[in-house]
């Protein structure tokens, strides 16, 4: 067992975990956190994106201890107050999801992208988010939010 | 998808690294980025005692100038190299492959020096780095030795790094000027090439005079088209000239057959990409 220190969505623990506990492994099994998803177990679907001091990390493939003294913001995280994060809204204005399984990934990413590129293109938009798969294909309504929360003047 | 159990350390430097290494002998693994690593302890492909995490190591993140070349820290994440001011001035190679390379999240993760340690065939840095002649710094027990990189790559997964030895750093020859392009085919995106091809290309007025050219997934290792290089070195930047040139791609390679085309299939596609590398690279 390693100790570790994270501070996950703001709030700080102090863990005992195994070295092989992957980093979604510790935000759902022992922080209860399970708006973060497993989709794949191969790395390729983006489904259990967080944010690793704040830039993109496929969750799956970060071990908890890894994450020793660093900070993870989740899904659950983006809300503040009962008000949804503009990506969020933007999302369920533009109806940018059909299972849903895909949605917490598809929105830390889309975040991310922005962060990088405050007006991304089409194009960029779908490179940006080349590491999320969404099984349904309904990447048109996901392009559509990002294009609508970036202010879409692309 | 739940790795088998193993001893942790993250040391924070070299020496310690070095030491752990010792100890844990030939059942120990180096994780830098995990990016490949984890998938492979996953799916339990691989199950060290000891995993080594490199990434609380300093001193071997980042890049300097260093006169005529510049030299990338091998716990450099993708995406720091990707945007690094000193590599987009003097090693645009680099940003092209890079760019092209998995996915963000990926790219924000995986390391430059764990990905060309971890020698897959169908990796996007091998190719550029022995395009660009770099050289690789492997810190061990008795100290450091540098390696060329037409001798870094000696199989598949298989680099001259022996057990209980770390890539410190890789040293990239100033390319300043030279235009540069990867030309990548693939099915899906952010995947492995099938084929891909790095090329570096200085031109004065409308003639290359120096050519580089890299071949990923061609063979075992990453391969240089010297006889490509040769052909191109003088001729006109023209469609032509270089497509007589990049003719010469196939020759020393030896292309896996698989589910993504035969070893025919990928030849062919080799000299379509080489010369459409080379041409955009020219800026023609």
């Amino acid at each position: 067992m390693t100790r570790i220190n994270v501070t996950v969505d703001g709030a700080s623990y102090s863990d005992d975990v195994e070295p092989r506990m992957l980093l979604v492994q510790y935000l759902r099994e022992r922080l209860g956190k399970t708006g973060t998803v497993i989709g794949c177990d191969t790395s390729n679907c983006g489904a259990c994106t967080v944010h690793l001091d704040g830039t993109s990390v496929k969750s799956c493939n970060v071990l908890a201890v890894q994450a020793d003294g660093h900070e993870v913001t989740t899904v659950e995280g983006l809300a503040t107050d009962g008000e949804l994060h503009p990506v969020q809204q933007a999302f369920h204005e533009n109806h940018a999801l059909q299972c849903g399984f895909c949605t917490p990934g598809m929105i830390m990413q889309s975040i991310d992208l922005l962060k990088e590129n405050a007006d991304p293109s089409e194009e960029e938009i779908r490179l940006g988010l080349e590491g999320n798969l969404c099984r349904c294909t309904g990447y048109h309504n996901i392009v559509k939010a990002v294009q609508a929360a970036a202010g879409g003047s692309r | 998808m739940i790795p088998a159990q193993f001893e942790y350390v993250a040391p924070t430097t070299v020496e310690d690294a070095l030491a752990a290494l010792a100890e844990g002998g030939e059942d120990a693994k180096v994780l830098a980025g995990g990016q490949s690593l984890l998938p492979v302890l996953r799916m339990r492909l691989n199950a060290p005692s000891l995993v080594v995490d490199l990434g609380r190591i300093e001193s071997l993140r980042g890049v300097r100038d260093d006169g005529d070349a510049i030299v990338i820290g091998a716990m450099t994440t993708h995406s720091e190299v990707f945007h690094d001011p000193l590599v987009n001035e003097h090693a645009t190679l680099l940003v092209k492959a890079i760019e092209q390379l998995a996915d963000p999240q990926v790219r924000h993760r995986g390391t430059f020096g764990g990905a060309l340690a971890h020698a897959d065939p169908a990796g996007d840095l091998g190719a550029p780095v022995l395009a660009m002649g770099a050289t690789f710094t492997i810190a061990g027990a008795g100290g450091s030795r540098t390696v060329a990189a037409d001798d870094f790559f000696q199989g598949l997964l298989t680099t001259v790094i022996e057990d209980g030895e770390l890539l410190t750093e890789v040293r990239v020859p100033k390319f300043t000027g030279w235009g540069a392009h990867y030309e990548k085919f693939v099915r899906v995106h952010h995947q492995w090439p099938i084929v891909a091809v790095a090329a570096a290309v200085r031109t004065e007025g409308g003639t290359i005079a120096e050519a580089r050219v890299g071949l990923t997934n061609m063979g075992l290792t990453p391969l240089r088209a010297r006889s490509v290089e040769a052909a191109l070195a003088g001729q006109p930047a023209t469609d032509e000239a270089v497509r007589a040139a990049a003719a010469s791609a196939t020759e020393g390679t030896h292309p896996p057959s698989d589910l993504n085309g035969d070893a025919d299939y990928r030849r062919h596609v080799a000299t379509v990409l080489t010369r459409r590398a080379v041409l955009a690279a020219a800026g023609a």
